[in-house]
């Protein structure tokens, strides 16, 4: 009863928060450990608030490669609680997935953490059987996720790629890095991180970025304020907002357009944060068309107000700001890292001397991509350089 | 037989200032002024009054003041003056009390209850006269995905679109019909629907051919139980073609033009003989089933080359929620839902009064009902029936409209002043009258710039509301429950809404 009223209300408490941002790849697919981003992300330890920090890693699993690495927050209050929640989990993943290996995450007990929830990984491969044995794996386990993070209590999945896995706590970002030691046992060649700055104290560890859904991750710095809009309309789509943050719907948007639906993240950038209509009236024809029919089929999915994310995907880094530009956003380069950050003193604090250094213009992706980079048809892109992106057609 | 019902109001002429030019005989249609050569002085009679002020505001001495009659039956809860008069009308002439506008009746009025949001620090808002800020809106259906092809930097769009209408500010001129109100009133929501990047909407009865040139492109057609006026230039003139099913101030039954307003213009236009009176059916004759009306948009679609969206327009009714769904699913591009408080020329007070629901629960329920169907992206929702400020309009698109109609804000930014007496056909203000005498008192050309500059405040007001949100495009407040929250309402008035109480 109680939650079919929450249901009619929309009475979701929406997350508010400003954070910092960072991410770096290596293009040429060499890996390295966390070390370097968190001693950046450190550096603008005044972006947060200590409430939140994550991390995501690319090519840290390659012994389970093909497999997806679950990983699971079970956040009861008390130690049986979280350990019913892994009980009934188990359970259910039972029934749905082979299970090839899993363990506890490993984290250093010394750092001292604020309510550590029980952290677990699964190695696993999907099991559809019946009617779901015509589902892509990737729809399939979409639909568990959804329905692990919405019917069973305390347990979430944070993580859900191959080869990738995301970190993430209430604490500021380097002290979760020490937590999950991320600059002894992980070595990856995409990283990206988040510094939080919640305006409210119910910080809990499944609100923290980086958010995930399969190999996609995001992490934000901003407020949406378009978050109702654009929550009914992921919904229509099968999308359970259940984290309670504006960064969650930026991860189905990026889910459902680009994995989905299968649209390049030109066209998806300009979903998300679309040019104005004075500009689109000023367009050629072909360009105002596509423009037009964008904004007409996906205006539920304009993601409007002051929002920074930088988009992770296996072999790819996508920055992306508002329209407007109301948060900063800093791209660079040197040698084969590239490097996207909240604040450029960051990645110089790292990497002094730099290639290239600029911001990108507002609703403008910039683009990392590694060495041989192919995901879909999409072929244009010159491999392994940096662009930023400037017209379509 | 003499009556017993009181008059309604009370006229008082300042005799210092009357100068007896007689300019209040000549406004008045309903004969409420004479003037007596004997005194050389005007008397009124208050019973013939309704109230509609004309006078008061054309008199040029400023001598005339008329004001609600202060007489009294002996006050009683169960019985009151309305009550007893209506009862005393009816058994003065055993008929059906009728009424015009939309009821005035105090159901609660849940644009008041309803409170906005605005940004403080997390978010900035956005300052409009500094930032574009975008109401452009699109009306009919839109595909679930765009497919799209790539060829190096040529990108192709795959997925058909359908036709919709563009709008540049969410607020349309509801059906107000040429019959019901004059040809210059119909001219004037022409001209500024035009001017205003907007639509007007026929009504039921037609579209004179001289106006299909010019305003066809700021058109949409109705198709009422009456069919009046139906031929195929009209229906592809126009810009959409709607089905009228119901309206809100009279659910259930249809439109009734009496014989005493079916001019020789109104008679061509509709193509019926001139003085019958034009009486829709209560329901289409050939739509008894939700299959019956696919039919007709389908034959609509079919007419018009599937180059139109095909709105269906229904009174807010109990169950209308499931019904606007099944019309969905029947191939409707919008639905127009026309709410409890919505205008009318004519209609039994009866009705008007009492049936129907408000259109603030109608909008919430229809597009929760369409969303949690997965069909919301299929149709667009036009909200009608009381819109009174830009505040209202604002708080519809937050509870989930596309787009609103508005009648009777449309008639007063025109003159009107809900007199209430639209079914006599004798507007003094020229509005809802085919008294060529009374009609030519509206000028197009002022009544139109009334209207656009009506349209042009309401828009400028929502793009201040919208800045304040820190939303610069208003695709993104669409159904965006989150910005608003209740003051004074019940646990299930929320919950029907959708929204939180302040404070919550």
């Amino acid at each position: 009863m109680d939650r079919k009223r929450r249901s009619r209300r929309e009475l979701y408490t929406k997350e508010i928060c400003a954070c910092s941002i960072f991410g770096a790849m290596n293009r040429e697919g060499d890996r390295f450990t966390g070390e370097g981003v968190m001693k950046a992300i450190a550096s603008m330890r005044v972006r947060g608030n200590g409430l939140g920090g994550g991390f995501a890693a690319y090519g840290i699993y390659p012994d389970h490669r093909d497999l997806y690495a679950f990983h699971l927050m079970f956040t009861g209050p008390t130690d049986p609680a979280r350990r019913a929640a892994k009980q009934e989990l188990e359970a259910f993943l039972a029934r749905k997935f082979d299970v090839y290996f899993d363990e506890e995450i490993p984290t250093d007990d010394s750092v001292f953490v604020r309510d550590p929830p029980l952290l677990w990984r699964y190695f696993v491969l999907p099991r559809k059987e019946g009617e779901d044995a015509e589902m892509t794996e990737e729809e399939y386990i979409v639909r568990e996720i959804m329905a692990v993070n919405s019917k069973i209590e305390n347990a979430y999945v944070f993580s859900s790629g191959k080869n990738m896995g995301c970190f993430k706590g209430v604490a500021y970002p380097e002290e979760i890095g020490e937590y999950f030691m991320l600059d002894r046992l992980y070595r990856g060649h995409t990283w990206t991180v988040h510094g939080r700055f919640p305006t409210n104290t119910q910080a809990w560890w499944g609100g923290a970025h980086p958010f995930g859904l399969l190999d996609t991750t995001v992490v934000h710095n901003g407020e949406v304020s378009s978050y109702g809009t654009n929550r009914w309309y992921l919904e229509m789509y099968g999308y359970a907002c259940t984290l309670q943050t504006d960064t969650e719907v930026i991860a189905y948007a990026a889910d459902l357009l680009m994995r989905r639906q299968k649209l390049p993240i030109e066209i998806v950038a300009k979903i998300l944060a679309p040019p104005i209509w004075a500009a689109i009236d000023r367009m050629d024809e072909k360009e105002k068309r596509l423009m037009t029919a964008l904004r007409m089929t996906y205006g539920p999915l304009l993601m409007n107000g002051p929002f920074a994310v930088i988009i992770g995907e296996t072999g790819r880094m996508i920055g992306l700001t508002d329209r407007i530009r109301l948060r900063p956003l800093t791209a660079a380069t040197r040698g084969e890292i590239f490097y996207i950050s909240s604040e450029e003193a960051s990645i110089r604090l790292i990497s002094p001397h730099l290639d290239r250094v600029w911001t990108p213009r507002g609703g403008e992706p910039v683009i990392a991509e590694m060495k041989g980079y192919e995901k879909g048809s999409e072929e244009s892109y010159e491999k392994g350089s940096e662009k930023s992106y400037e017209r379509i057609c | 037989m003499r009556s017993f019902v009181f008059p309604e109001f009370e006229i008082i002429r300042d005799e210092e200032r009357c100068g007896s030019c007689r300019g209040c005989e000549r406004q008045c249609a309903l004969g409420t002024h004479a003037y007596d050569p004997v005194a050389d002085r005007l008397v009124s009679d208050d019973r013939k009054c309704a109230g509609c002020q004309r006078c008061v505001i054309f008199c040029p001495q400023k001598a005339i003041v008329v004001r609600p009659s202060p007489s009294f039956y002996r006050p009683n809860a169960s019985w009151s003056r309305e009550k007893i008069e209506d009862l005393k009308r009816q058994a003065e002439t055993g008929g059906v009390l009728l009424t015009g506008c939309g009821s005035d009746k105090p159901f609660r009025i849940y644009w008041d209850h309803i409170l906005l949001n605005a940004s403080q620090v997390t978010n900035p808002s956005i300052d409009p006269l500094r930032e574009p800020m975008e109401l452009r809106t699109f009306l009919g259906r839109k595909p679930e995905m765009l497919e799209i092809s790539r060829e190096g930097k040529e990108v192709e769009i795959k997925t058909e679109l359908y036709p919709n209408l563009t709008v540049e500010t969410p607020i349309l001129f509801s059906a107000m019909s040429f019959g019901a109100i004059s040809y210059n009133a119909f001219k004037s929501l022409a001209t500024a629907a035009c001017r205003s990047g907007t639509y007007f909407n026929t009504g039921e009865g037609g579209l004179p051919r001289e106006m299909r040139g010019e305003f066809g492109r700021c058109a949409i057609v109705q198709v009422a139980s009456g069919r009046f006026g139906i031929d195929a230039e009209y229906l592809n003139v126009a810009q959409a073609v709607e089905i009228k099913v119901g309206q809100g101030a009279k659910p259930g039954i249809g439109g009734h033009l009496p014989g005493e307003k079916v001019s020789a213009a109104v008679a061509e236009t509709r193509m019926i003989p001139q003085g019958t009176d034009a009486i829709s059916p209560a329901p289409h004759h050939d739509i008894y089933s939700i299959e019956d009306l696919s039919t007709l948009i389908t034959a609509l679609k079919e007419a018009t080359n599937y180059e139109k969206p095909i709105s269906v327009k229904i009174a807010a009714v109990h169950n209308f929620a499931a019904i606007a769904s099944g019309i969905v699913r029947a191939g409707a591009d919008i639905i127009a839902i026309d709410g409890l408080r919505g205008g009318t020329g004519a209609a039994p007070k009866a009705i008007r009064d009492n049936v129907g629901i408000p259109t603030e629960l109608a909008i919430s329920s229809l597009d929760r009902r369409l969303r949690e169907e997965g069909i919301r992206n299929r149709s667009s929702i036009i909200a009608a029936g009381g819109f009174r400020s830009s505040s209202d309009v604002i708080k519809a698109i937050a509870l989930g409209a596309d787009a609103v109609y508005i009648g009777s804000a449309a008639l007063i930014a025109m003159g009107c002043t809900l007199c209430q007496k639209c079914y006599t056909g004798n507007c003094n203000w020229g509005i809802c009258t085919q008294n060529p005498r009374l009609s030519g008192r509206l000028n197009v050309e002022i009544a139109s710039q009334r209207l656009s500059n009506l349209i042009s405040a309401w828009s400028h007001e929502i793009r201040e509301m919208l800045g304040g949100m820190g939303i610069n495009a208003l695709e993104s407040l669409r159904g965006n429950r989150d910005h608003l929250r209740g003051v004074g309402l019940y646990e299930w008035e929320l919950d029907v809404l959708g929204i939180k109480g302040a404070g919550e």
